[in-house]
Formats: structure tokens, C-alpha cells, sequence
């Protein structure tokens, strides 16, 4: 069972692509660009399709996935937590 | 073996003009909003025949009334539609469309309303809609080189299942299309922003990476010159943020996944306006589904790839739209939308390139005449793209 996927080993979040993941749950992850595995204990529950973040990240740090800049940090995300709008935010407009 | 080479074959409609069709269609097209009612009595009297309503064509000037025009005449002569029958309040513009749809060669005749009624309108209209529809009910099918299919694709609905697993099985069938030499178009000019420099980079030369830039940037200026707000309400819409999408920049990285890895961008469109040679074109285009796919339509594609992640459910009245998902909820909850099921990719169950050849394989079923799941549920989404008010 694949939990989440992430694009390249540079990304700093990754898409939960099963139903039911829950806090406290270690998720495997496909790493899709270099085909290998990868794990990470899941710190709160997440949607499907909702991102979880790889490592620890303060105020102001770019967010990366596909190995580009996505975004910014606004609010302090922990591994294993969720990633989406309220604690990450577009540079454009 | 590969599902797709260079004597593949669809069976399709070759039109007057050569080019080929998969769908036979006779439209009764209405040129403005008050001739809807007149066109949808023609198209209830004549069975086989379809109307294809809409709002706009009053008052309309400028760039905004070229547009519009240019989307009435390019629907009239895309090759998925066989005739063509306009009505429209008055003869003169009514005319205009007429004439541009009959350089295709196609059968097309135009009705004015003022000075008749809608009855009689309605009654001489009914009796050419009769003539072509029972005309092109004899069309037959022949076989056509796959690579005369002009295929577009634009996603909705989007997730991050799009960018992982849908738009990349699009990517995969369009680099394996552009290789025959086929027709492709992609656009949702706002969706590209974050990606901009990676699609400028895959434009075939100079010339076109400034036209891109050019569409891009215009763009940019016409959101920033009317924004609120970041546009945290609209792009990514909330539908697109329910389903985990977070910032501009993650959805348009996910949405140019459906250029593939291969293909160049080898020419720039502007809406609704037809390519002049194969390869992969960008048109400026809105973001909005079926405004998009209306334009692709226009601009005379005849098979268009729609990945989706949450599920949309879009259809237009003369192109098939293919919808994909790689989300197994939306493929659960939605069935009858998806015609193509690519979640295994995201269990790696199978590989992009499987993925893609599924892709191409709904692509020759659906050119060979099988309708896709928006068409056989009736979504005929025909939204013309305005760039002003009217007048």
C-alpha cells in the first residue's frame, strides 16, 4: 500500500493518496521521479489528496514539490503534519 | 506492441475541406441570445439535429465581437460537425458567420428573424435542418491516419492526484501523438503561473517563447489590474483547494504535466484562433472548463483529453470530451463520469506509459464512435469567452 506520493527527493511536501490515513500512522511514500521508497510518520489525520509535509519548516521558508517553489510558509509546520492553506501561501498576485 | 504507430488508423468523416471529423452532427447555431428560442423549436421539430444556445451577440464590439465571430464560425466549421444551419435577429451579422463557415465547403444557411417572426422562421429553418440532417445521415465512416486528429486537452476539478497521476497519463499520450505529427493544443493561460519558465523553455524557438511570454504576461496584467484580493477564492477555486491544492503555483505545476516530456511548444494561439501547421500549440485561453474547451472546439479540435481530480463533469456540444481521473474516491463516487480509470498509477499498479496507452486507446474508441460519458449524460456546455461589456 502506497500512503503518499512525492515527486522528487528535493520536495518538502507530499500528496496523501489513500483514503483513512490518521495521526499516528507510519506512511509509506513513493518517490515518483527516482522510482524508490521512503517513509514518514503521520502527526495528524489527513484527507486524501491533502499534502503531508517531509520535514520541520519555519515562517517564510519555500515550500518545494516538483522540485519547485510553490510557495511560502506562514505559519510553523512540523514533519508529519498537514501542508495546505493555513500554513502555506501562493508569492504570485 | 505499442497502441499507437504510424498506420494506425481511426474510422472518421472526411470533410469538404479534407479535414476529418469524428462526430456528424448538424447544429442549428444560434448568432445571439434572442434567437435561442427560434433555434432550440428547430432543433425539437428535426430529430438528429442539435441547437446550441448561448447569451451572448448583442451590442458587441471590438476585439470582444471578433471573438465572438471567430467562435461562432470556428464551431460552424469544426469537421465533428457535418451542417450548419445559423439564425439570427438580423441578416447582416447573420450572414457573416454564414459565409465564414461556408469556406469549409460545408452545407450552411443562414435565417434572419426580423420581418418573418419566429414562426416562419422557424418553419423555412426546420425545412433546411430537415434537408441536412437526412443528407448527413447518409455519411459514412472511413478509415484516416490517426495523426489527422487534432486532439486538445485542459484539466478541472483539479486535485493533487491531477498533477501525480491524470495530467501526466495526458503528457504521456500527448508525446506519444506528437511523435505521429498530430494536431495538440493546451492553455489556462492564469493556470501556467508558477510554470511559466518551465513552458517558455520548451518552446521551439525564440519567436514563439515571446509570443508565449507575450499571451502570459497579458494575462498577468488583466488579473492584476482587476484582483481583490490573491485570488485565494478563485485560483485555485475552492473546489481544487477541498481537494488539497493549495497555492497557484503547485496547480500549474500539476496542470503542465499534460504537455508531457517530449513535445515542444511549436505555436501560439490566440483564442479561438486555428492552427496553421501540427505540433503542440499553446492558445491563450481562460482556466474556466467549459470556456476552454469551447475555444479548443472553435479552433477545430475533434477529441479532447480532460483529466480530472475531483470530478468535473464537463461536456460541450460538437467535441468529446475524455474525462481521466487517477483519484480512487472520484472514480468510486463518480463513476459515471470517468472514462478513464488511471488510480492504479498512484499504487503503482501501472506505469505512466500503461497509463498513457490507456489514454490512447479510450482516444481510437472514442474516434471509432464510441461516446464518451459526458455526451452519453448530455453535457453540452457551450460558453463563449467575453473580454469586455457589450456596448
Amino acid at each position: 500500500m502506497i500512503h503518499f506520493v512525492l515527486h522528487d527527493s528535493k520536495d518538502s511536501v507530499a500528496v496523501v493518496v489513500a483514503e483513512g490515513v490518521k495521526a499516528g500512522m507510519t506512511l509509506n511514500g513513493w518517490i515518483m521521479d527516482e522510482d524508490r521508497m521512503t517513509s514518514v510518520k503521520a502527526a495528524q489525520d489527513i484527507p486524501i489528496g491533502h499534502k503531508i509535509a517531509l520535514k520541520d519548516m519555519a515562517v517564510g521558508d519555500t515550500v518545494w514539490k516538483y522540485a519547485v517553489d510553490i510557495g511560502k510558509v506562514v505559519a510553523p509546520i512540523h514533519t508529519g503534519e498537514h501542508a495546505h492553506v493555513h500554513n502555506i501561501k501562493t508569492k504570485r498576485w | 506492441m505499442p497502441t499507437i504507430s504510424k498506420d494506425t488508423t481511426i474510422l472518421g468523416y472526411r470533410r469538404e475541406n479534407g479535414r476529418v471529423g469524428i462526430r456528424n452532427h448538424v447544429i442549428i447555431l444560434p448568432l445571439d441570445d434572442l434567437s435561442n428560442a427560434a433555434a432550440e423549436a428547430v432543433a425539437h421539430n428535426i430529430k438528429g439535429t442539435m441547437a446550441i444556445p448561448h447569451p451572448y451577440g448583442r451590442l458587441q464590439f471590438g476585439a470582444d465581437l471578433d471573438l465572438h465571430f471567430r467562435t461562432l464560425i470556428g464551431t460552424g466549421c469544426n469537421p465533428n460537425v457535418a451542417a450548419v444551419v445559423v439564425i439570427g435577429i438580423e441578416d447582416s451579422w447573420t450572414n457573416k458567420v454564414v459565409d465564414g463557415i461556408a469556406a469549409t465547403g460545408k452545407p450552411v444557411v443562414g435565417f434572419g428573424i426580423e420581418g418573418h417572426g419566429d414562426h416562419d422562421t422557424i418553419k423555412r429553418a426546420s425545412q433546411a435542418a430537415r434537408e441536412y440532417v437526412q443528407w448527413a445521415s447518409e455519411k459514412q465512416r472511413e478509415p484516416c491516419p490517426l495523426s489527422e486528429l487534432w486532439v486538445s486537452t485542459k484539466c478541472g476539478e483539479s486535485d493533487t492526484t491531477s498533477g501525480c497521476g491524470a495530467n501526466p497519463t495526458v503528457g504521456n499520450a500527448f508525446d506519444k501523438l506528437y511523435g505521429l505529427g498530430n494536431t495538440l493544443v493546451f492553455g489556462e493561460t492564469s493556470e501556467i503561473t508558477g510554470g511559466e519558465n518551465i513552458v517558455a523553455a520548451r518552446c521551439a524557438n525564440d519567436q514563439v517563447r515571446e509570443r508565449f511570454m507575450f499571451m502570459f504576461n497579458r494575462y498577468q496584467d488583466m488579473i492584476n489590474r482587476h484582483k481583490t484580493s490573491d485570488l485565494s477564492d478563485s485560483q485555485p477555486t475552492k473546489g481544487n483547494i477541498a481537494g488539497g491544492l493549495t497555492t497557484i503555483e503547485e496547480k500549474a505545476l500539476g496542470n503542465i504535466q499534460k504537455i508531457g516530456k517530449q513535445c515542444r511548444v511549436d505555436g501560439v494561439l490566440d483564442k479561438a484562433e486555428v492552427p496553421t501547421h501540427s505540433g503542440l500549440w499553446f492558445m491563450d485561453s481562460s482556466s474556466a472548463a467549459a470556456e476552454m474547451v469551447t475555444l479548443c472546439a472553435a479552433s477545430g479540435y475533434v477529441a479532447h483529453f480532460f483529466p480530472t481530480g475531483q470530478g468535473n463533469v464537463i461536456g460541450n456540444p460538437i467535441l468529446p470530451v475524455i474525462k481521466l481521473c487517477a483519484n480512487p474516491r472520484t472514480v468510486r463516487l463518480m463513476r459515471e463520469h470517468i472514462d478513464v480509470d488511471v488510480s492504479g498509477l498512484l499504487q503503482r499498479e501501472i506505469n505512466l506509459d500503461q497509463a498513457g496507452d490507456k489514454a490512447l486507446e479510450c482516444l481510437l474508441r472514442t474516434a471509432n464512435g464510441r461516446l464518451t460519458a459526458a455526451e452519453a449524460l448530455g453535457h453540452r456546455e457551450f460558453v463563449l469567452t467575453r473580454l469586455y461589456e457589450s456596448a
